[in-house]
């Protein structure tokens, strides 16, 4: 039998690689977006466990909700990333800087 | 009583309003018109006043006329104290004021600023009139510094001259060094009797004697002795003792006519006058007493020297002032305080009249000022000579004239003065007669005798000043001649300044002197037998030899002193360490407070700095602004991590 435990340490294993993957990537903003999708998916992870450890369903309804929301969100990212791209002829994270103060 | 007194001081004043505001509408002969029949008011009520207290008996009148303001139980009025002391100053002020007025139609004829300067001279003596009239602290400041104001417009007469503006400047500014001193002693006077009315404050004289000054826990002064010498700091400054006389010979840019009546007769008198007012205070403090003796002496003799080597004829008479002046500051001292007063009255008489004759000299020379290029002039102005050489004689002190009498009895009760330093002052006093003397004839022998030295043009221009010239100098040569007959024995050895002047008994020089007066003539005849006599006659012999019978002797004697020459050409270097040392240093730390305070500190530390600290931070901080997303996103894990540890840590 699997326990919550368990569950919750693959999704803090998950989420702990997205922070990583977000750290430690220079190169690639595609990356950085689906280490964002990571994120989510590991707090999806969160709601499915406890919906189901706890006998909740509302849980998993939850999780709908931020599927939707993430799919939308990586259109926008992945349509700004194409506008970026024309702009700069480079998705480098490196090169990303005109925030800068 | 009370509207004569008003009408005294009132009358130059309106007139010289009038003439100063109204001068273009009145005109000139509308301008001498009204200030002359101002001062005349002033001259003619004054010698009314002066009567009716001296002959009728006329109490004493002391009593506010306007009250300005009440402060914290001090009372700060107008108020006339109207005694013999004030009584005597007010004729001869408006009297010499008079007479300078009258001439002055002929002196500055050809003047532009002709409405402008009979406005001067009228404020002035209103001015003058406010401060002996006084009858406590404030009025006697308030007439202090109109009259050091006025003489300073006076002086900067001619604004066009670089000379004239830094001679008015530098008497303003020497003056404001010795009016600190009179306000400080202004406010001891305050700070220990509470009030600054004349009557009250002597009343409590031995309330300041009696205080200490508490300087340091261990030091502490005599508290009379503090307010004495500060206010006599005052008196320095507009009396001209060394080391505040610079401005005086300076003061000669100046036209003429205001010379003969601030820096001889009236103003300069001011200190000498303030002093003798406040003798119930001076008479407290020894310390004090021989501080005046002292200073006064070494002005008296030390700068009559300088008058032996001024070429200048209006210098020469600036630098006896400054030596008559230093006399009268000796008899202060000595408390013979009556005999300054008696000195000052016949020195304004004289010395306006020297004044007045050199300004008729100066118009017959077409402002020539030089007495190296004068001599003879004897034949072309004879009525000016006349005159000089009564001033003259009555500032040497040749027996019978009214400076003799003044002079004379100054010195012997110099001479009897039991104080500190009292012997040094007798020297200076008694070998300044010698110098008074050389100087005096040295002038009047260069200007009046031996060759005529001016140019062709001048020569033939050379006439008699007009009648407007001529007159004052014989109506103040008379009084130069015979008022010390009249006035010695009132004024020094009767009770004429009974109610004015206090004398404590020890210091009573002036009742041993007058146990032993016996009339006038007597003391004439006695005092021929006297030092000062023969001094003067041997500085006269001395000053015909040398500048008359054998100029060459003169110049030998320049070369061979020749140290000494230089010595009293710089002037003992007063000007030359004030110009060196006071003035460059005060501008040094001016300049460094500037450069170091303002610019450094003010505006490089605290105005720009505190922007240059901002800029400098911002610019740190702004490096935490990398514009890279991973930079961000560990910045929000942090701070979602130190979150979730604080709740953690909270629980």
């Amino acid at each position: 039998m699997i326990t919550l435990t368990e569950v919750l340490t693959l999704s803090g294993l998950l989420f702990s690689i997205a922070v990583a993957g977000v750290f430690l990537n220079r190169k690639n903003v595609i990356l950085l977006l689906m280490c964002i999708e990571l994120m989510l998916l590991a707090v999806n992870f969160n709601f499915v466990a406890f919906s189901r450890f706890l006998g909740d369903i509302n849980g998993q309804i939850f999780v709908f909700f931020i599927l939707t929301v993430a799919a939308a969100e990586a259109a926008i990212g992945l349509a700004i990333l194409v506008v970026l791209f024309r702009e700069r002829r480079s998705i480098d994270v490196e090169d990303l800087d005109s925030l800068q103060g | 009583m009370e509207s004569i007194y008003l009408t005294i001081v009132l009358a130059p004043l309106v007139a010289a309003i009038l003439a100063g505001i109204g001068g273009r509408a009145i005109g000139r002969v509308g301008a001498q018109s009204v200030t002359i029949l101002g001062v005349a008011i002033s001259f003619a009520l004054s010698a009314l006043v002066l009567k009716r207290m001296v002959f009728d008996g006329a109490p004493t009148f002391d009593g506010p006329v306007y009250t300005w303001l009440v402060s914290d139980g001090v009372t700060m009025q107008v108020g006339f104290l109207i005694d013999h002391l004030s009584a005597l100053m007010m004729v001869v002020v408006t009297f010499v004021s008079l007479m300078v007025h009258i001439y002055t139609i002929g002196y500055m004829h050809d003047d532009s600023g002709y409405q402008r300067f009979f406005s001067y001279i009228s404020l002035f003596t209103f001015s003058m009139l406010m401060l002996v009239m006084a009858n406590n602290f404030m009025q006697l400041f308030f007439g202090w510094e109109a009259v050091g104001v006025v003489s300073y417009l006076l002086i900067g007469f001619w604004y066009t001259r670089p000379s004239a503006i830094f001679a008015s400047l530098k008497a303003f500014l020497v003056n404001r060094i010795g009016d600190f001193g009179f306000v400080l002693g202004i406010a001891a006077v305050l700070y220990y009797t509470g009030s600054l009315d004349y009557s009250t404050v002597f009343a409590h004289a031995h309330a300041i004697a009696a205080a200490r000054l508490q300087i340091t826990p261990t030091i502490s002064w005599s508290a009379i002795s503090f307010t004495c010498i500060c206010l006599f700091i005052g008196a320095m400054g507009k009396s001209a003792q060394m080391p505040l006389h610079v401005w005086l010979p300076d003061s000669m840019e100046g036209p003429t006519p205001i010379s003969a009546l601030i820096h001889a007769a009236t103003m300069v008198t001011a200190g000498i006058f303030m002093v003798a007012r406040m003798s119930p205070l001076f008479e407290l403090s020894n310390t004090a007493l021989s501080t005046v003796l002292v200073i006064g002496a070494t002005t008296s003799f030390f700068m009559g020297l300088l008058g032996v080597v001024a070429n200048d004829i209006k210098r020469v008479i600036a630098y006896s002032t400054l030596s008559q002046l230093g006399y009268m500051t000796v008899a202060l001292g000595a408390s013979a305080y009556a005999s300054a007063i008696f000195h000052l009255m016949t020195h304004a008489f004289f010395k306006a009249l020297l004044f007045l004759a050199a300004g008729s000299v100066i118009i017959a020379m077409h402002h020539e000022q030089d007495m190296r290029k004068m001599g003879g002039l004897r034949k072309y102005l004879p009525i000016t000579y006349w005159t000089f050489l009564i001033g003259s004689l009555a500032l040497i002190g040749f027996p019978g004239t009214a400076g003799f009498f003044s002079k004379d009895a100054l010195i012997e009760a110099v001479g009897r003065s039991q104080l500190p330093g009292a012997g040094y002052a007798y020297v200076c006093v008694t070998a300044g007669a010698f110098v008074t003397a050389l100087y005096t004839f040295r002038m009047f022998f260069m200007t009046f005798h031996g060759e005529e030295r001016m140019d062709h043009h001048t020569r033939e221009h050379l006439h008699e000043s007009p009648w407007v010239v001529t007159l004052p100098l014989v109506l103040l040569a008379i009084p130069s001649a015979v008022v010390g007959w009249f006035a010695i024995r009132p004024l020094l050895f009767g009770d004429f300044f009974a109610g004015s002047i206090q004398v404590a008994p020890t210091h009573d020089v002036l009742g041993a002197m007058g146990a032993e007066f016996h009339g006038p003539a007597a003391f004439l005849l006695g005092a021929l037998g006297g030092l000062p006599v023969w001094l003067a006659a041997a500085g006269v012999a001395c000053a015909w030899l040398f500048f008359l019978k054998r100029p060459q002797l003169a110049d030998a004697a320049e070369r061979r002193f020749q140290g000494l020459y230089r010595i009293l050409v710089a002037k003992y270097g007063f000007d030359w360490f004030n110009d060196h040392v006071i003035a460059a240093g005060a501008r040094r730390l001016g300049g460094g407070l500037w450069r170091f305070g303002d610019q450094d500190v003010i505006d490089g530390a605290m105005v720009n700095g505190s922007a240059r600290t901002v800029g400098w931070f911002s610019s740190v901080m702004r490096n935490v602004q990398s514009g890279y997303l991973y930079h961000y996103a560990f910045a929000m894990i942090l701070g979602l991590a130190s979150l979730l540890m604080w709740l953690l840590w909270r629980t």
